[in-house]
């Protein structure tokens, strides 16, 4: 009896906070039935804070929403969601977060879910695995092209579309004068480095790895050419660039000193917003599709999606009540209110000016990061092994070779590699 | 003493000056950049724009905005976390002291092997990085349904933080004679008689010193509260890491700038309030390292 | 005291300690020991908004038959400590046979991430806390000339670096660091040098982060330097004046002596604490150029996309035995100390 009690009490509180946080909206009806409870585990940014706070839309009587939106959500999500019953039973996930819990086997297959009350989806939100739906996107992102259209205009030139353009072009501006340091990139060792790396890698159309096993494949002529431009790109970049990551690229971009860069897409809106950016830069800012690279076809970047999964450890009522409110969460009716927070992957959206870039990444052909269940290792060999490289300090053969001993030694102690 | 030399006075002073300003200077310019709009006070242009706040009056009409403040406690409710901080910090620093006082005595007036090798056990446990011990507490954490509480986080912190108090303690209590309590031991107190009525009154110096390192640590604590602690119980520092954004989504900067500030001035009312204890604290401690 | 109120009073202590520390260190060392299963993969087809692709998925099933028989993985002695991310025993074989010259063995120790971490990490250790020590006594010594009304004032200001959050105190020190901030446009001018930026050149970058370890490190010492010195006692120093001591001969035989069994309590925790060095380097974004065995911790465990804890633990145990190695002196006196206490 205290027992129901208390929880009663519970979903009231719950619902309150539902109401204070949802600006007074109306508790929606998100067609779940009988008692459940809805726990979200999420990253921590504003496109993430409005689905959770849609989704506790869904808190009722007998339906309770929680959620947590923190930045270590990635440290967290494996050991709660191991635990039995899980802690969430929501997971919000990226392609690269998504890999520690399928290869621990966290979360369930969404197939029925999605045939039951997955109206609303669209085929392309469906994150399929072995013909098996293991997640539903929601939002996309990736690096694209900012470009300045008056320094370009005063240089007499067009938008970039491969790096031996912005190469060429950079050459251009420093020697007309226009800007002493006209390219930035976020070379900063750790993940920003390392991930560079694997956007202009992608743009190869190589592969990371041996097909079929966790045998590092970089190694190659593209490898080094992707090295070699990476390196060709910092001569014209400020001195400071080994501090450079993507909040500071921002920053840098705002104080109108670089005339091309490669920049998250989801930072695009605060590069032209009228309320904090500088005039003078976000009325001449442009956005396009990543470069190619090395005469290949498609942007030289990784494309990223964010969306949910569900715990298995949880019961299939529980499973049921979150994946409907995640829907609620996501509905098109969410996107239209709000369509500048993020490039929603939902039907109905219409882009505002700043997803230009990630759309034209998507539709020109750009790889989606990958998903293998190696690559966060490869990607944090990645971030310290090419310190010294694009320092200066070593050369292209010996960056290759130190990310290879330290990627090989990790996959050996993860059972990866033998 | 008698006076100093001119010479060695001006140079005394000369340094001191150096000193203050070199200790202030860095907490005034957060504090006068508080007021100003990122574009100003992290401006790329110029360290001119955070005297000035150019863009600070483009932006919002005034050289100076409550923005950063308003943003941190309004928009992001931050009086949550200053609760939650109260009571980690409170309950750490007393439940520390109290657990510490009580081995820190014991580890004073014994004079066995054992007693020393705990001693040095407790200082080897305090190289371990508290990341490495935070992601192995999650597993069990979650299993035992203890993990996002305020009780565990505030238990986990008076463990990790043990080993200081211990020392400290221990320290400071070599500095009380022995004779005190070994006498009314004669007298036919029990040793937690003894320890009550004899060493109690005369400890509080030394232990508000300890306190106040405990408290430093459960207030800045961030490897700990960040990995421990469910959203609706975080505490102040996670929160400011979370303005400062991550990879993928911008961060913003004033407010973390605006709630350090704020979460600095209650430092200040303990400090000042503290100071005289815990110079004589020491005095009276830590002395016999 | 007998054992039986001993361990009475320090049960708590104890108690809090054994499930929270040793617990999880012995776990964290056995666990750095083994290493994962041999993963069994199948390529599969992964479909997602940007279209389909091969890629390789771990078969959950049957690792879990594996994980059933064999819970803590293969066992693998001390591989994890001596491969390639640590000690690089391998590597450090070949560097020793190949290279004759000794700034070719020094660079190609550098390249190794854990030699480079380490070399970082001494140097933060050897150079900050002798430093931040001298800068405290120095504090101390000229508060305690001050009139009495401006100490507490002083005292407050001085204990400043030490109470702001590391995370957000290096943020805006880095940024006044910055070539536009205040501190790198005044040294650009002063060197005559519109190039010059302190966060490009490895040096600089190193004595920037180690000007910083000084500055907030050294308030420690002074509070209980400071504190100190209100102990010496006066009758000693009244003596030693009328004995015709200069006042340079008073702080050399009096007040140092009087601080020495201090000292090795600051040096103890502050060495400690120097050794794990980690804020100033992210706060910096100095991990081009410097990086610390702690860092090398984080990157495994919180930035990586796939936390890796035999790595993370065999770091951390690493570090708990240079602690060791590096307090051993501190840890002999103290022997000596205790040995003369129960004679």
């Amino acid at each position: 009896m205290t027992i129901k009690l208390t929880r009663a009490f519970a979903a009231g509180a719950v619902s309150v906070a539902a109401l204070l946080a949802g600006g007074g909206a109306a508790l929606a009806d998100c067609g779940i039935q009988g008692a459940a409870s809805v726990r979200i585990l999420s990253n921590d940014f504003e496109a993430l804070r409005l689905v959770n706070s849609t989704a506790a839309e869904c808190a009722s009587a007998t339906v309770t929403v929680t959620s947590n939106a923190t930045a270590e959500h990635k440290n967290i999500q494996v050991p709660a969601l191991t635990a039995n019953p899980a802690e969430y039973t929501v997971a919000m996930v990226a392609n690269n977060s998504i890999v520690p819990l399928l290869n621990a086997g966290l979360i369930r297959p969404l197939d029925d879910l999605v045939a039951k009350y997955g109206a609303s989806l669209q085929p392309n939100q469906l994150i399929k695995i072995d013909g098996k739906v293991m997640a539903i996107a929601f939002m996309g992102n990736g690096q694209h092209l900012f470009y300045r259209k008056d320094i370009l205009a005063a240089a007499g030139l067009d938008v970039p579309t491969s790096y031996e353009d912005v190469l060429a072009d950079a050459q251009i501006i420093q020697d007309k004068g226009l800007m002493q340091y006209p390219l930035a990139a976020s070379d900063k060792p750790g993940w920003d480095l390392a991930a560079e790396f694997v956007n202009m890698y992608l743009g190869t159309g190589a592969d990371f790895f041996v097909p079929g096993s966790a045998e590092l494949a970089i190694d190659n002529e593209n490898g080094m050419k992707v090295l070699a431009t990476m390196r060709a790109m910092t001569k014209f970049m400020n001195p400071d660039y080994l501090t450079y990551d993507a909040n500071e690229l921002n920053k840098v971009w705002d104080a109108g000193s670089v005339a091309l860069m490669n920049q998250w897409g989801s930072l695009a809106g605060a590069a032209i917003d009228p309320k904090t950016a500088n005039p003078d830069v976000a009325a001449n800012t442009g956005f396009a599709a990543a470069p190619t690279i090395g005469g290949g076809t498609i942007p030289a970047a990784a494309l990223w999606w964010d969306g949910f999964s569900i715990a298995k450890n949880i019961s299939d009522e529980d499973a049921a009540a979150s994946f409907q409110a995640m829907v609620h969460a996501i509905s098109p009716d969410m996107v239209k209110a709000h369509p500048d927070v993020a490039t929603w992957l939902v039907a109905g959206y219409s882009p505002g000016p700043a997803a230009v870039g990630v759309i034209a990444n998507a539709t020109e052909g750009a790889q989606a990061y990958p998903m293998q269940p190696y690559m966060g290792l490869l990607h944090t060999a990645l971030s310290t092994g090419l310190a010294d490289f694009i320092a200066g300090k070593e050369d292209a053969e010996q960056a290759l070779k130190d990310v290879k001993a330290s990627y090989d030694a990790s996959a050996k102690e993860a059972g990866f590699l033998n | 003493m008698p006076r100093q030399p001119l010479a060695l006075k001006t140079l005394t002073n000369a340094f001191l000056v150096f000193w203050l300003l070199a200790a202030v200077f860095p907490f005034a310019w957060t504090v006068w950049g508080s007021f100003k709009v990122e574009a100003d006070f992290f401006s790329r242009q110029s360290w001119w724009y955070a005297i000035e706040g150019i863009r600070t009056t483009q932006q919002t009409g005034g050289a100076f905005t409550l923005d950063g403040y308003r943003g941190a406690w309004i928009l992001n409710e931050f009086w949550k976390p200053v609760i939650n901080t109260l009571i980690v910090t409170i309950s750490v620093t007393f439940i520390s002291l109290l657990v510490g006082t009580l081995g820190g005595y014991a580890l004073a007036r014994s004079n066995r092997r054992y007693a020393f090798w705990i001693l040095i056990a407790a200082l080897v446990f305090r190289a371990m990085p508290p990341i490495t011990l935070v992601s192995g507490y999650l597993l069990p954490f979650f299993q035992l349904n203890i993990w996002g509480f305020l009780p565990t986080t505030i238990i986990v912190l008076v463990a990790i933080n043990q080993p200081f108090t211990l020392w400290m303690l221990h320290s400071f209590f070599l500095s009380i004679p022995k004779d005190l309590d070994e006498s009314a031991l004669v007298d036919g107190c029990t040793r937690f008689q003894a320890f009550r009525m004899v060493i109690i009154p005369v400890m509080w110096p030394g232990v508000i010193t300890t306190g106040l390192f405990s408290f430093l640590l459960g207030y800045n604590d961030f490897a700990v509260t960040s990995m421990l602690l469910r959203q609706e119980n975080q505490t102040m520092i996670p929160k400011i890491a979370s303005f400062l954004g991550s990879i993928q989504s911008e961060g913003n900067v004033m407010y973390a700038v605006a709630a350090v500030v704020s979460a600095t001035v209650p430092l200040f009312v303990l400090v000042l309030f503290f100071q005289r204890q815990i110079v004589s604290g020491l005095t009276a401690g830590a002395v016999k390292g | 005291m007998p054992h039986r109120t001993f361990f009475t009073f320090i049960f708590p202590s104890i108690l809090a300690m054994v499930l929270f520390i040793t617990l999880p260190i012995i776990s964290v060392a056995v666990q750095s020991m083994y290493i994962e299963h041999p993963a069994i993969l199948t390529t599969v087809e992964s479909c997602g908004p940007f279209g389909c692709s091969k890629q390789s998925k771990v078969d959950v099933a049957a690792m879990a038959k594996l994980k059933a028989e064999e819970p803590m993985g293969q066992f693998a002695g001390l591989s994890n400590y001596l491969n390639h991310n640590h000690l690089a025993l391998n590597d450090l074989r070949e560097i020793f046979s190949q290279n004759n010259s000794f700034s070719g063995i020094v660079s190609a120790l550098m390249n190794l991430p854990f030699y480079r971490a380490l070399a970082f990490t001494l140097t933060y250790c050897f150079v900050v806390t002798p430093l931040a020590m001298m800068l405290g006594f120095a504090i101390a010594l000229a508060v305690n000339t001050m009139p009495k009304i401006l100490k507490g004032p002083a005292i407050f200001v001085s204990i400043l670096p030490m109470i702001i959050t590391p995370l957000v105190g290096s943020l805006i020190l880095a940024w006044m660091f910055n070539p536009a901030g205040i501190f790198g446009a005044t040294l650009q001018w002063l060197a005559n040098d519109p190039g010059l930026s302190l966060r490009a050149s490895p040096v600089l970058t190193w004595i920037v982060v180690l000007v910083y370890g000084v500055w907030t490190n050294g308030p420690f010492s002074f509070v209980i330097f400071y504190a100190g010195l209100q102990t010496v006692p006066q009758d000693t120093v009244e003596s030693a004046r009328i004995d015709g001591a200069s006042r340079w001969q008073i702080t050399r035989f009096v007040i140092i002596p009087h601080l020495v069994p201090l000292a090795t309590f600051v040096a103890l925790v502050q060495l400690m604490d120097n050794f794990r060095v980690f804020e100033p380097i992210v706060g910096f974004s100095a991990q081009a150029n410097a990086t610390s065995l702690s860092w090398l911790v984080f990157n495994d465990l919180v930035s990586s996309d796939n936390p890796q804890f035999g790595s993370a633990g065999a770091t951390s145990v690493i570090t708990i035995i240079g602690v060791l190695i590096l307090l051993s002196p501190v840890l002999l006196r103290t022997w000596r100390d205790f040995n003369r206490k129960v004679v």
